[in-house]
């Protein structure tokens, strides 16, 4: 699928999108990936040519009684948390 | 034989002592939840995670009386077609053990082919089921979406994934499936269709009559000793009664790059969960810090947990994810790959009414050699071609082995329409 004029992917490029999943990434990890998404990116490329149909999905609102049931316990919850303090999750300090 | 490493852990957990999985034991692939044994999904993220809870089909084995008999390996989140990108390391083909079990269910299609477990549950995302299913030599299916309960699965991509049954034999494939379906008001996808189900009994072997389609389109490109076996099942099956019909389906072509649009959007926003807080690596210890002050603000200890804490190919699908979904592309990707998606829904509406169920091979090449697809990503995505289309359309389908091809195994699919489960499962038991 790839023909050779997909758009250059900059390893720039790489690092915003990595910065917005918070992702860190290695300086050679940034250019494998500037690579490999330049030939993936010319695959996606393709879907411009799909035509549009006409599509009616069956979709239906689910709904629930709004009860209160039985969940984890405080306990289970924090089970697999590295870092808690009376009871919560200790997250990192945000600024 | 060698090590298969087909399980990531290997804990027992005994079910109820009268059911019809009584004295069966059943592997269960790592990205589903069970109460106190550790649930990894073959990620460094998740080593040590044991979740609180079990997933509904945990819970519908147990009740049966199966034995599950350890968690199986997998590609990392689900993220891989061979079940080499795992923390844990690579499973091996029990058929050939240089070769890949396919994936990213292949620990549990190994344990299965190696006779390591009766039964497995995998998961089916693009192929995932299906796909080890083939290169392995045993049954698996990949059910009508909404027909078993995701929840307690840890997410890859919602809208495509099904838990799905794999089994040496049709009827005990479509038996683990009469188990785990069902609708649970924990998943507000389910559908009753599922509910007091009998697939097993479809397992009849009688295609008298049948119209089976194939999509011209999932031949070309394939190996041809791939394509080979393939036509010798098919004169088989005519051979037992059945009816072969041409069928063409332009819009699969795009199935690929539609399918990797989608799964990678989804899944970048599923595994922002991962930040190390709630569960998974934490950034102390992934940046070897003294304490959690030291890590940063919460924008930079996250990235470090997830720069370590994810493997290649799962930053990749983030990275790709993110950026298709990310303003300026959101259109041109995510927005042309739901028209794609409608696209091949309509052709499988209308191929559907020409025959009762469309058949390709699974795969369209033998199983890889170990290493040879890592190198390039496109290949593994590529090999993909058959199977993805299915996911997109929401339909149900099975691959049961229809011969081999130079000592290798080569899996049939068979697609059925919406919940026909039984069809399905009637022609591939033909093969058998």
């Amino acid at each position: 699928m790839s023909d050779g004029n997909e758009p250059a992917v900059t390893g720039e490029e790489v690092r915003e999108v990595a910065d917005l999943a918070r992702v860190d990434l290695s300086d050679d990890e940034v250019e494998q990936f500037a690579e490999q998404f330049e030939a993936v990116l010319a695959d996606f490329e393709t879907l411009d040519e799909v035509p549009e149909v006409e599509s009616e999905p069956d979709l239906v609102n689910v709904m629930r009684a709004d009860e209160i049931e039985e969940g984890l316990t405080q306990e289970e919850a924090l089970s697999n948390a590295s870092e808690t303090e009376d009871g919560y999750f200790k997250g990192p300090r945000v600024s | 034989m060698a090590e298969l490493n087909a399980y990531i852990t290997e804990e027992r957990i005994e079910g109820a002592d009268d059911g019809p999985l009584t004295g069966k034991t059943v592997a269960v692939k790592d990205n589903i939840s069970t109460e106190g044994v550790e649930t990894t999904c073959g990620s460094k993220m998740l080593e040590g995670y044991v979740p609180p809870y079990d997933a509904t089909v945990v819970e519908h084995l147990k009740e049966a009386g199966a034995t599950i008999n350890g968690k199986a390996n997998m590609d990392e989140f689900g993220m891989g077609s061979t079940t080499e990108t795992s923390h844990f390391g690579a499973t091996l083909n029990p058929v050939d053990t240089d070769r890949v079990p396919g994936g990213s269910s292949g620990g549990s299609a190994a344990a299965v082919a190696a006779g390591e477990a009766d039964l497995a549950l995998g998961s089916d995302t693009g192929g995932s089921v299906r796909a080890p299913a083939a290169f392995c030599g045993v049954v698996g299916i990949k059910p009508t979406y909404g027909l078993v309960s995701r929840y307690g699965l840890v997410a890859y991509a919602n809208s495509l994934e099904q838990i799905g049954p794999i089994a040496p034999t049709v009827e005990e494939a479509a038996g683990l499936l009469d188990v785990i379906a069902g609708s649970d008001e924990r998943d507000a996808t389910t559908v009753e269709n599922g509910d007091d189900s009998n697939y097993a009994a479809a397992a009849d072997g009688d295609v008298e009559g049948m119209t089976i389609g194939v999509p011209v389109e999932l031949i070309e490109g394939a190996d041809e000793g791939v394509v080979e076996t393939f036509w010798d099942a098919i004169a088989d099956l005519e051979d037992q009664g059945a009816e072969y019909v041409e069928v063409s389906m332009p819009s699969v072509e795009k199935a690929v790059a539609a399918y990797y649009v989608i799964a990678m959007s989804e899944a970048s926003s599923n595994l922002a969960r991962f930040d190390g807080t709630r569960y998974g690596l934490n950034a102390v210890e992934a940046g070897d810090f003294d304490d959690l002050d030291e890590a940063g603000n919460w924008n930079e200890a996250f990235a470090t947990a997830r720069e370590e804490g994810f493997g290649p190919e799962v930053k990749r699908r983030i990275l790709l994810g993110t950026f298709a979904l990310s303003a300026g592309y959101h259109d041109r990707y995510y927005g042309k790959a739901q028209d794609a998606r409608a696209w091949i829904k309509q052709d499988f509406d209308e191929s559907l009414e020409e025959a009762d169920v469309l058949a390709s091979p699974t795969m369209p090449v033998p199983p890889f050699e170990l290493g040879e697809s890592l190198d390039d990503p496109r290949t593994m995505y590529l090999a993909d071609a058959n199977t993805v289309p299915v996911n997109l359309a929401d339909l149900p389908a099975i691959s049961v082995p229809a011969g081999e091809a130079d000592g290798l195994p080569v899996g049939m699919q068979l697609i059925g329409p919406k919940y026909g489960e039984e069809t399905i499962v009637r022609a591939a038991s033909a093969l058998e």
